[in-house]
């Protein structure tokens, strides 16, 4: 595969487990090596180079903090390291280290040990680390995975307006696509070690590039249908097919919310419907379509109408996509 | 640098470390007579012992006690067992740390079997640990003419003691390294590398402080063993007084010829020392509980 980022770009690496993420993150770390193939950046052959003179700031997925230092020592490490002649004086990295502690917002904390900070402020602390030695590039091992629901929320809006802010081509790695879609700049789906499709967040998820990049970006039902002359046929329904749709058996995917509902006697999809559940502000709509059992969304707090366990009604997805049959 | 709006709630989350409760265990009826009466086995197998040793090391007073250890035997015999421990537990030190990183930090063929030539010693009897060296390098064995021409002693001198030494204490430090780094895995090694430290660096600020009580309890109890060992460097030491005898074979030599007090008075010493090693061993397991547990559920 080939892959690359741009120039202060916020790009995501997205895939299931096992599909290569991480390593790929690892490799641009330099913290493993590739079998095969050259790892660039602006034209410099990163691969010769080891892992402490790419300056590359990397956050790992359990943050990776030093145990037996403070949060101070932490953040000044990569400083402190450096050879006699490239380190900053005291003072300087006292400041820097300052600095960096107001950036993340942990003012106060600097003379605490990891243990006794939270999991978002241990990520913070792992940030400001990784950023004191001013990285040509930041890598992000799941950054939120190991954080409740909450946290992860807020912290992501932060983060982005950090990479705004500090200006640094940023790669994170995610299993999460909401994540993915709400944070990157452009998101690049992994599978098996393989890229399936790179664009911006809103690209791959209108048009998802194959079945499995629409089944990961989201809730996803699928059917079987037949394209000719033009024409998109499902069981009974016809309608005009999507643009560039190949012809022959094919298999539509549509999201379970992208759905006009219309009596049984007007055009669609004949569904049977076999329960209704009202879940918060969205209805669930449980139905068999063809003989296949499937859960679609109604968003609003009323129902569509003719909707009611029991009764028939026609279905027309909106927005569908078509691959041909494998 | 300027502020930039962080979310209340993330920066106000409580610190995640809360004091674990410590489950109470109400024991059953028949607990405490357990309790007791292994408590009453312990002071017949092992504080009785350790009582007498004192007893007849001083049964005819101070004096003779002090004579003993002033005697020219027994004070060689101590110097010969301090020079071969502090020659054998930093070795052994040094090879604990090199092969627990090795194991536990990297993938590699052949790890198994090095953990299994790492328990060794612990397997085989002593007297087989100190005969190895015997059929090594002794006038009869593989290398024996060669050692003889050229006039090296290591069989039935200093260097064999040491080596059957080393043998026998191989384990202790690697052993109780291993657990501790493979749960500590190589993610703070690897942050150290990104950051710009070298190996050494590395090695030096990161990987050495997470682990040194750790290996101050392997060195430990290393050294207890190296200076109590008695099997196998009885072997290869060949009962030369004054010369090769360190303090265990020291005591076994008085002990044969019916020199009570002197062969006591030895002993004393090395009891002496286990029971300071106790102590250090229990405060370093008070005090850094968290770390050494790891090595001790293995």
């Amino acid at each position: 595969m080939s892959l690359q980022a741009r120039d202060k770009e916020f790009l995501a690496l997205l895939g299931p487990s096992g599909s290569g993420k991480t390593t790929l993150l690892r490799v641009l770390a330099g913290l493993e090596k590739p079998d095969a193939g050259e790892v660039r950046f602006g034209g410099e052959d990163f691969l010769s180079l080891p892992v402490r003179r790419r300056r590359v700031g990397m956050v790992f997925q359990h943050y990776a903090l030093f145990r037996h230092m403070t949060v101070e020592q932490n953040i000044a490490f990569g400083l402190t390291v450096r050879s006699r002649r490239e380190k900053p004086s005291r003072a300087d990295i006292r400041a820097r280290v300052a600095d960096l502690l107001s950036l993340v917002q942990l003012e106060g904390l600097d003379k605490r040990f990891p243990a006794q900070l939270s999991g978002g402020q241990r990520q913070r602390v792992a940030l400001a680390r990784a950023l004191a030695i001013e990285p040509r590039m930041l890598l992000l091992d799941e950054p939120f995975g190991a954080l409740d629901a909450q946290v992860r929320r807020e912290l992501r809006r932060w983060l982005r307006e950090l990479h705004d802010r500090a200006g640094v081509t940023t790669v994170f790695v995610t299993h999460d696509q909401e994540e993915a879609l709400d944070l990157a700049d452009r998101v690049a789906i992994l599978k098996d070690g393989e890229l399936i499709q790179l664009g911006a967040p809103n690209e791959v998820y209108e048009h998802p590039a194959t079945p499995f990049v629409f089944d990961f970006l989201g809730q996803a039902c699928r059917l079987p249908g037949v394209i000719e002359a033009g024409r998109l046929r499902i069981a009974d329904w016809e309608s005009a097919a999507p643009k560039d749709a190949p012809g022959g058996p094919v298999e539509v995917f549509f999201r379970p919310d992208e759905v006009d509902f219309a009596p049984v006697d007007g055009a669609g999809l004949a569904a049977e419907v076999t329960g209704v559940a009202q879940r918060g502000p969205d209805v669930r709509i449980d139905c068999r379509i063809e003989g296949h059992a499937m859960e679609l969304i109604g968003h609003g707090p009323t129902l569509p109408i003719g909707v009611a366990p029991g009764l028939s009604v026609r279905i027309k997805p909106f927005r569908p996509q078509v691959y041909a049959a494998r | 640098m300027s502020q930039l709006a962080l979310p209340p709630a993330a920066s106000t989350a409580t610190p995640a470390v809360a004091a674990r409760p410590i489950a109470r265990i109400r024991l059953p009826g028949i607990a405490p007579l357990m309790l007791l009466a292994s408590a009453a086995v312990m002071m017949g197998l092992i504080g009785l012992p350790l009582v007498v040793v004192f007893q007849e090391a001083l049964a005819k007073g101070l004096p003779p006690f002090l004579a003993a250890l002033k005697e020219p035997d027994a004070i060689a015999a101590v110097k010969l067992t301090l020079l071969v421990a502090a020659i054998a537990v930093p070795l052994n030190a040094v090879f604990g740390v090199s092969a627990a990183w090795a194991i536990s930090k990297f993938e590699f063929r052949g790890k198994s079997v090095l953990l299994t030539l790492i328990d060794l010693p612990f397997s085989i009897s002593p007297v087989v640990s100190g005969l190895v060296w015997v059929l090594l390098f002794g006038a009869q064995g593989l290398f024996g003419t060669f050692l003889v021409d050229h006039d090296i002693k290591i069989v039935f001198a200093v260097p064999g003691l040491v080596l059957a030494t080393i043998l026998v204490t191989f384990p202790f430090v690697a052993r109780e390294l291993i657990p501790l780094m493979q749960a500590q895995g190589a993610d703070e090694e690897a942050a150290a590398l990104t950051l710009g430290a070298g190996g050494f660096t590395t090695f030096r600020r990161v990987t050495l402080p997470n682990i040194q009580w750790a290996l101050l309890y392997g060195v430990l109890l290393c050294n207890a063993r190296a200076m109590g060992e008695f099997g196998a460097v009885s072997v290869v030491s060949g009962h030369i007084r004054g010369l090769t005898n360190t303090l265990p074979l020291h005591v076994e030599v008085l002990y044969n010829d019916y020199d009570s007090v002197g062969a006591f008075a030895a002993a004393s010493l090395l009891a002496g020392l286990g029971i300071i090693t106790l102590v250090l061993k229990t405060v370093l397991e008070w005090r850094h509980a968290g770390e050494l547990a790891l090595g001790h559920r293995s």
